[in-house]
């Protein structure tokens, strides 16, 4: 315990990690399989081969953009559980913008993707935004419900819309050839794009506009306290709408490594949760942006290297990326439940203050005298 | 005599921080016994350690003569510590208002017929004509009156302090601590409270009470024990002591308690002007008519929850509650009907709310951003939107020399600060750009003796300087000393209106109660 405190704050969350992660491989050691085995499959899955750290960073891109997305809200007191939603929308804007503008020129069109990507989820992330500041009604719920709309709009658009003839699958039409980023072949093959360097720079971006930009200030200011935002002249409804309107727009460029730079096309359902991964992202991070990257990179790396469980093991499987995931976030957020525990075990030291039977001693005799005095 | 509470050599820490050392201290059963000390001297910890919320790193407790321990074995909860006969009246009460008097006595001993003592405790029928007549008995016995079928809402608050001490006698409590228990009340309900503490006493309860007022330990306790950054650093008997000599001995140093009159005020133009303002609402206003014109400090007296943050809330947001008010107000020779708070501020107010940790500061963050919290748009803190961290760790750090805040440091938290150090902040940050109108809500409240004399002259530079103050303030002292006019508001009007010199404590107090109008 004592060492714990005097750590860097940095170390904390790593030793969350490290626990979280032993007791999720002590999990396969009951369902039967050597955890060491398990771990090595785990690191092998996720960094073995040029291909497989590829496929590792192909899924942090998208969570840093939703890890990004949770923390931007979350500083302006909010909780945004509709990031899900979000670069649903975002891809989708995406996807009808490069289909019904095939010819924007070369050099444009990434721009013009990328912000099209920004304005679908912000628009998607302002509307909660806006009801809470104006409506007073719960983010919380109206970014749940917004996914669902999200995820039935989406459909919907794709199949009566811009439904590709020639498939099989709910996916729409190939978006416009200026509109696709290239994939570096150092991964093998893994598709891996420009994007993941945008989301670098979107971490910067962001941590730019909270920490060194008067916007930032007041949107943070408005997290810590409402009430003393508000009597510092700060509209704190204002602030909250920008939060998320910033918010969705970061979780709408999910759609720029989607569309842009892997499928070519919005395919219905493409994300595997990224939106609510990114609420874990986020919470790891402690919702600093830097921080983002190795936590987006743990989970995405969790991902990728559990998909190999299938294969490889006989009593696990890839669901065992759930259970790591969960147990990482148990401890992260079991941090204060060790303080106590640290305070009990001194306590329990200390054998001056562990006498019970002083205690009964004292109090019958205390209630007695009272009863015959009152 | 065996005391009522022993402590010996308590100390407590906090994360390395030291907020107890080595104290001790006794209190005779059936006296009052004062605590005072400023704000973060550590008697509310030693309290707190009393009535079991914490646990002592080390020392002893004894209860009339027997030892007791901390949190571990002996009591956990409040509930454990009146079982032991030690109750607890917060400063702030902890009464269910939609209950009456008497449910909110029995939360949590309720008691039933012996009947259904078969079912569980928490299905059994409530038998109120039991608890009734034992109440009554308690009530005669130490003259405690209440109508015990009211409901706690529709209750003075004196009264609501009845039952709070009620509520400890029926749970048959030896020992009271009463943190504050005068900073709710008219100077009336106050020497109310005084004479029933006197006879609590007489029946042999023995009373602790936390305060920082020294004028009521001098008239109520018969012994005082003085805390100190952490330790214990005399203990009187009152008669055998001056109010100046326990002044100096909780601050450290020589204070002046009173402030010298200042000359009279140079007046100008009106920097605010109400005119029948009235709000509609549980706690309204009504017709509502002032100015404070520039060089000038206009004090409005009154016990809290008689208008004045409903007032407060409209001068600085005048856009809520738009549809609910009538009349205008004024600022600084402006309408501020349609102006939002930015730009009501951006007149030239300066703001010191009441509630200082809600209001004025983000507890979680460094000094220096509580500095910058209204300022961020204004050069040089900030140019063209991005801030400038260099300037503002300048501007910070003259703050915090001029302003002598401690501990001197741009990134100490400001929630860890002692009530005063935090209201420097405030005033330092407001003081800023001098502001033509500044309303001072409560300026001194849980702030040391040191930084209220701090506080006072600057106010009166303001004014010298010709700003227009509004001070809202339920400290008769303060109201008394720095106000060029004295308003009493109750109920939601001005009742009265006194010139420097014409009010007294007790003409005042008696508005207050809303006796005289």
């Amino acid at each position: 315990m004592r060492l714990i405190e005097k750590l860097p704050q940095v170390f904390k969350p790593i030793i969350s990690v490290l626990v979280g992660l032993s007791l999720g491989l002590l999990v396969t050691k009951i369902a039967g399989e050597d955890p060491w085995n398990v771990l090595g499959i785990l690191v092998r899955g996720a960094f073995g081969s040029r291909y497989d750290f590829g496929m590792t960073l192909f899924y942090t891109t998208p969570l840093i953009f939703t890890g990004l997305s949770v923390a931007f809200a979350f500083h302006s007191g909010l909780f945004n559980i509709g990031a899900e939603g979000q670069l649903a929308m975002g891809a989708l804007a995406l996807a009808a913008a490069g289909i019904q503008f095939p010819n924007v020129p070369a050099f444009l069109a990434p721009v013009f993707g990328i912000l099209v990507a920004v304005l679908g989820g912000g628009i998607w992330g302002a509307i909660p935004g806006w009801l809470r500041a104006r409506r007073g009604s719960h983010e919380v719920i109206n970014t749940i419900m917004m996914n669902f709309i999200a995820a039935g709009l989406s459909s919907w658009v794709t199949l009566y819309l811009l439904r590709n003839p020639h498939s099989q699958n709910p996916e729409t039409d190939s978006v416009g050839a200026h509109y696709l980023i290239r994939q570096f072949s150092f991964f093998d093959g893994a598709p891996v794009s420009m994007a993941f360097f945008l989301a670098l720079f979107a971490v910067f971006v962001v941590w730019f506009i909270l920490w060194k930009t008067v916007l930032g200030f007041e949107i943070r200011a408005v997290g810590q306290s409402e009430s003393a935002a508000r009597s510092a002249g700060i509209d704190a409804a204002k602030m909250r709408m920008i939060a998320m309107a910033i918010s969705g727009g970061l979780a709408g460029m999910v759609g720029v490594g989607e569309i842009m730079g892997n499928a070519e096309r919005f395919r219905v359902g493409f994300s595997p949760g990224y939106g609510f991964t990114g609420i874990a992202v986020a919470l790891l991070a402690r919702n600093r942006p830097f921080a983002i990257i190795a936590s987006a990179l743990l989970f995405g790396a969790l991902h990728k290297g559990a998909s190999d469980l299938d294969l490889e093991t006989e009593n696990v499987t890839r669901d065992l990326a759930l259970i790591l995931q969960a147990l990482v976030i148990l401890c992260v957020s079991a941090e204060g439940v060790w303080e106590v525990l640290g305070d009990r075990l001194k306590i329990l030291s200390k054998k001056k203050w562990f006498n019970p039977a002083v205690s009964v001693e004292v109090s019958e005799d205390q209630a007695s005298g009272l009863k015959t005095k009152v | 005599m065996i005391p009522a509470v022993e402590f010996r050599r308590l100390s407590k820490s906090f994360h390395g921080v030291q907020a107890n050392v080595d104290i001790s201290l006794k209190v005779k059963k059936g006296t009052i016994h004062a605590i005072i000390g400023e704000n973060g001297a550590g008697k509310s910890t030693a309290m707190k350690m009393l009535y079991g919320t914490y646990m002592p790193d080390s020392g002893e407790i004894w209860i009339h003569g027997k030892p007791w321990g901390g949190r571990m074995k002996s009591w956990s909860s409040p509930m454990d510590a009146i079982r032991c006969g030690i109750g607890m009246v917060h400063q702030h009460f902890m009464l269910s208002a939609p209950h009456t008097a008497l449910d909110n006595i029995l939360l949590g001993v309720e008691t039933s017929h012996p009947f259904f003592s078969w079912l569980p405790r928490s299905l059994r029928p409530i038998s109120r004509d039991q608890a009734r007549g034992k109440l009554n008995r308690i009530a005669d016995q130490f003259g405690l009156k209440v109508d015990w079928a009211a409901k706690v809402e529709t209750l003075s608050v004196g009264i609501q302090q009845r039952i709070e001490i009620l509520k400890l006698l029926y749970r048959d409590a030896e020992i009271l601590i009463l943190d504050e228990p005068t900073a709710v009340l008219t100077p009336q309900e106050t020497s109310e409270l005084f004479v029933q503490l006197r006879k609590l006493c007489q029946l042999g309860k023995t009373v602790i009470i936390i305060t920082h007022k020294l004028k009521e330990v001098m008239s109520v306790a018969d012994h005082v024990t003085i805390f100190r950054a952490g330790k214990v650093v005399g203990e009187r008997e009152i008669a055998e002591t001056q109010i100046e000599e326990l002044a100096t001995l909780m601050v450290g140093r020589k204070v002046k308690l009173q402030a010298e009159t200042p000359p009279p005020p140079q007046l100008g133009e009106p920097v605010l002007e109400v005119s029948d303002l009235s709000l509609q609402s549980r706690r309204g206003l009504r017709n509502v008519n002032f100015q404070v014109r520039s060089g000038e400090i206009v004090g409005i007296s009154g016990v809290e929850g008689n208008g004045q943050a409903e007032l407060l809330q409209i001068l600085l947001h005048p856009r809520d509650d738009a549809a609910s008010k009538t009349g205008w107000v004024r600022i600084l020779g402006k309408d501020t009907a349609r102006l939002t708070t930015e730009q009501v501020k951006a007149l030239g107010v300066g703001v010191i709310p009441d509630d200082r940790l809600r209001d004025g500061l983000l507890l979680d963050r460094p000094v220096q951003d509580n500095f910058l919290l209204g300022l961020q748009r204004r050069k040089p803190f900030s140019r063209k939107g991005i801030l400038s961290y260099s300037k503002l760790s300048q501007e910070v750090s003259r703050a915090i020399k001029e302003y002598d805040i401690r501990p001197p440091l741009l990134q100490a938290k400001a929630g860890g600060l002692s009530g005063g150090n935090q209201q420097k902040i405030v005033i330092a940050r407001e003081f800023k750009y001098s502001p033509k109108f500044l309303i001072a809500s409560q300026p001194t409240r849980g702030v040391d003796v040191g930084a209220i004399e701090f506080i006072h002259k600057k106010i009166l530079m303001a004014r010298e300087e010709g700003s227009g103050v509004l001070l809202i303030s339920s400290e008769l002292d303060e109201i008394l000393a720095l106000s060029d006019r004295i308003l009493v508001m109750f109920d939601g009007k001005i009742l009265a209106e006194f010139k420097r010199g014409e009010a007294t404590e007790k003409a005042l107090g008696l508005r207050m109660g809303g006796a005289l109008s």
